[in-house]
């Protein structure tokens, strides 16, 4: 039978999901901008591949398919899986990691709300680790490309795997700083210099770091419409921020500084938009300043240590693993509970 | 002046709706043909009648007196005969019926003799006996037996008295139209608990969304012979419970599963120190009280009604309904109950009759996934993690449900209200209590059987030893009168052990009885 309360606020799973999109758009945009339209391309095949996985596996468990699509977790997932690999990717391999976080991640462990890993983060790994040639194929930003391949050559890249006439990949493609940083400084050349290189702006990559910063716009959004708290993202970039800090500080020739980590890579996404995940992240808000500061603790290793360029991913998913623990170590005291009162 | 005011966490705001129904002033309601008295109106035993039928009984005669501790006599709210003590409809969401004593008016509204009590001179023993005997229980909606709170207890324990004037439901306004029209003797009945406490401070906390009962009391307090402050809190759901008021306005908290006056704090709502004063300065039980009829009624009003007035009387007098009905609740609608059927009288804890439609009170969305974005517990004015408890609460495992404090949930649906997946949270943590009362009742029940066979089984051993050794006893008398042989030692030593056995069985037993573990 039906009990109070008989009332309801006017919020829904679909609205935070839609409000999540909403937030991306501004990085999105400036990643068109700075860097060509195949991002647009890899965030539809994304979209597409995941709404047929999803619809594919309610309908398996025999849940109704409509509303499940309506909750939006499915395109969420696509999208921030499509902005983790490289947009020129070819169309299976975006396919692949869909298939993994959607089927693997999300529905085997029982679907919506019962993952304990960020579904996109597995999708990322799995691709990382299964196809680390096409992962590295990231495209230059506009300024230094030797070729722009406009919309339609771009599509045919993707689905065909084949360039205009006498093009290479290399005219479209480039190592992003991060990679860059790492193989110059196994060439024995100090940070400073390597930071001279053209694929370097002001604090990190040409392009990405104005895509990262309007990642962080729409990271304040999702803050201000109360879909996420500081704690995460400010937790993930103070411990990242100081470590880094600390490193450079010791050792500048070999360790780049604060604001590069910070705006570099997947750090500011990660912050605001992965980290944030309220599925397979820390609920309390101890446990959320934990899960991430060691968040932003463990990309620094894996970035300065580890054997993989950006350690955002696998940062993420090593502290899912921890999520049960931190939740149950740092319950917040309850009403009338509280030792020490005034 | 200003008290300090310290939040407590969570709350929500949602549209107050208040204003329809505080335009017109508190309307008295009409004798009714019938009224219906329960006697479980409050918490604990319910009364025993003390009429028979066929009895004529007048306005304000008691008609069930107070049964047990926890418990509060009942009162003919108008003169009429008894037709009935029997079952009837009352408000439960069960809508289960329960005893009711049936009084046909005569229409004469007959008052008993009121004699009023000076509360100044009588002894506090005296007057709690008056106030159980007049029926008060807490009209803010709990219905707690109000004299049983009257105890000071060790003196000095309660310092602050604590009017609740917050009323945060949407909808009811029966407090904020007794505060402004009845304020001064709010204050009188304020007085006499006051007395009663030994209480040093009297403070009233009203949300700032009723300005005119905030002058109407201010105004009171200012003509009052002791001070009275006025304490203006947030309009934020719920500041009207108990323990958020006392938070609000003491910045201090009630321990879990203790009282407030183990902070020195006893709150009262508004209503019921009105009534207090009723029954001491004039000596009236509790017979009527003031109700909100509100919602999709053609003229939203507060109605003056008599206890045991069948709610339909009131929706007539508030007018069509516009739109199609699809229920009745009592109480608000965060956390009032859904009523079976519109025969139910109004009881103490009806402080609102809230009529449903579908365009007011939409069905709630299907239900989707927890995805532990913890609005919940932001919203939790407990400090719980409502998304633990659901989950524990839905896999049954209720223990662990205990572990996260599920018994400190107020029940105030907060964390409902908030969820954007629309999973009725609090209606889990609603079904886990009782799961978990029903289990420990059914333990008890298990743990009683099992010591009372279990000491039956010691009984009927303790008999055969006792047999056994009377049996030796006289075997040894018998054989200690013949001449000493050398083989009657032996004899003597095989009774001795016969009787050292016994003993030890004995001592056994005692240790394995739970009892005295």
């Amino acid at each position: 039978m039906l009990s109070s309360p008989y009332i309801r606020e006017q919020s829904s799973v679909s609205v935070i999901m839609l409000k999540v999109m909403l937030a991306l758009i501004p990085g999105i945009a400036a990643y068109v901008w700075y860097f060509g339209p195949a991002i647009l391309i890899s965030l539809g095949v994304a979209s597409i591949a995941a709404l047929i996985f999803e619809a594919a596996a309610v309908a398996m468990r025999g849940w109704p398919v409509r509303p499940v699509l309506m909750d939006g977790s499915a395109l969420v997932t696509a999208w921030l899986l499509a902005l983790s690999i490289p947009p020129i990717a070819p169309w299976w391999l975006t396919v692949a990691g869909v298939f993994f976080a959607i089927i693997v991640a999300k529905h085997l462990y029982g679907g919506l709300g019962n993952n304990i890993f960020n579904p996109a983060m597995v999708g990322y790994a799995v691709l990382i680790i299964s196809f680390p040639v096409q992962m590295t194929h990231w495209p230059a930003p506009l300024a230094l490309a030797g070729h722009h391949l406009n919309l339609a050559d771009t599509a045919h890249f993707i689905f065909s795997d084949t360039l205009p006439a006498g093009e290479k990949i290399d005219a479209i493609s480039s190592a992003t700083p991060l990679d860059t940083l790492r193989t110059q400084l196994q060439l024995h050349r100090s940070v400073a210099a390597i930071e001279q290189m053209p694929i370097f702006g002001y604090f990190a990559g040409k392009g990405s770091e104005t895509v990262a910063l309007m990642f962080l716009l729409g990271g304040v959004y999702l803050w201000l419409t109360r879909i996420i708290t500081w704690h995460i993202p400010l937790a993930l970039l103070t411990a990242l921020a100081l470590v880094a800090a600390v490193f450079h500080f010791i050792d500048p020739q070999h360790y780049a500084g604060a604001w590069f980590h910070l705006v570099a890579g997947g750090t500011i996404l990660g912050a605001f938009f992965i980290a944030t995940d309220p599925i397979s992240g820390a609920t309390t808000p101890r446990g959320k300043l934990i899960f991430g500061a060691a968040i932003g603790l463990l990309i620094f290793l894996i970035r300065e240590f580890g054997g993989y360029p950006d350690g955002v991913a696998f940062a993420v998913l090593l502290m899912n693993i921890a999520v049960p623990l931190i939740d149950a170590y740092t319950q917040p005291p309850v009403y009338g509970h509280k030792k020490v009162q005034k | 002046m200003t008290h300090p005011i310290q939040n407590f966490h969570g709350g929500v705001h949602p549209e107050e709706n208040k204003q329809v129904s505080t335009q017109s002033p508190i309307r008295v309601a009409p004798i009714p043909q019938q009224v219906f008295v329960p006697l479980r109106q409050h918490i604990g035993e319910p009364a025993r009648p003390c009429v028979a039928v066929g009895d004529r009984v007048r306005k304000g005669q008691i008609i069930a007196k107070a049964d047990g501790y926890i418990s509060v006599a009942a009162h003919a709210p108008t003169s009429g005969t008894v037709t009935a003590i029997a079952l009837h409809p009352v408000p439960h969401p069960s809508g289960l019926s329960d005893p009711c004593i049936h009084i046909t008016a005569d229409g004469k509204d007959e008052w008993i003799e009121r004699i009023a009590v000076d509360y100044r001179t009588t002894n506090i023993s005296t007057l709690r006996n008056h106030l159980r005997d007049m029926g008060i229980a807490g009209l803010g909606g709990a219905a707690f037996p109000t004299f049983i709170k009257l105890n000071p207890g060790a003196a000095g324990a309660v310092k602050t008295l604590l009017l609740n004037g917050g009323e945060c439901e949407p909808w009811i306004s029966c407090d904020d139209m007794t505060m402004r029209e009845r304020a001064a003797e709010v204050l009188q009945g304020a007085a006499i608990m006051r007395c009663m406490l030994h209480a040093d401070t009297v403070l009233a906390g009203i949300e700032d969304n009723k300005p005119e009962a905030i002058a109407a009391m201010r105004e009171a307090a200012r003509n009052c012979d002791f001070p009275v402050e006025i304490i203006v809190v947030p309009t934020l759901y719920p500041s009207g419970g108990a323990k958020q008021m006392i938070k609000l306005i003491t910045g201090r908290e009630v321990p879990s599963g203790g009282r407030s006056t183990d902070i020195g704090v006893a709150t009262f709502n508004v209503g019921t120190a009105y009534a207090v004063h009723r029954a001491i300065n004039h000596g009236e039980p509790l017979i009527s009280r003031v109700v909100t009829v509100t919602g999709n009624v053609g003229r939203a009003q507060n109605f003056d009604a008599l206890i045991g007035t069948p709610i339909q009387e009131l929706l007539a007098l508030a007018g069509d309904a516009p739109e199609p009905v699809t229920g009745y609740l009592m109480g608000g609608p965060m956390m009032g109950i859904e009523l079976a059927q519109t025969e139910i009288p109004v009881v103490k804890a009806t402080n609102c009759i809230l009529v449903k439609s579908d365009r007011l009170f939409p069905p709630p969305p299907r239900a989707l996934p927890c995805i532990r974005c913890t609005r919940c517990a932001d919203a939790c004015p407990a400090e719980l993690q409502p998304q633990e408890l659901y989950w524990h609460a839905r896999s049954k495992n209720f223990d662990k449900a205990q572990d996260y404090q599920l018994f400190d949930c107020i029940e105030c649906g907060c964390c409902s209200y908030v969820c954007p997946s629309h999973i009725p949270l609090v209606q889990y943590y609603r079904y886990a209590k009782s799961e978990i009362s029903a289990r420990e009742k059914e333990q008890q029940a298990a743990d009683h059987a099992r010591s009372r066979h279990e000491s039956r089984l010691m009984r009927i051993e303790r008999e055969q030893r006792e047999r056994a050794e009377k049996l030796a006893m006289k075997a040894a008398v018998k054989t200690s009168d013949a001449p000493a042989r050398p083989a009657d030692d032996a004899k003597k030593a095989a009774i001795q052990a016969a009787i050292e056995r016994a003993k030890i069985q004995q001592a056994d037993n005692v240790n394995n009885h739970p009892s005295t573990k």
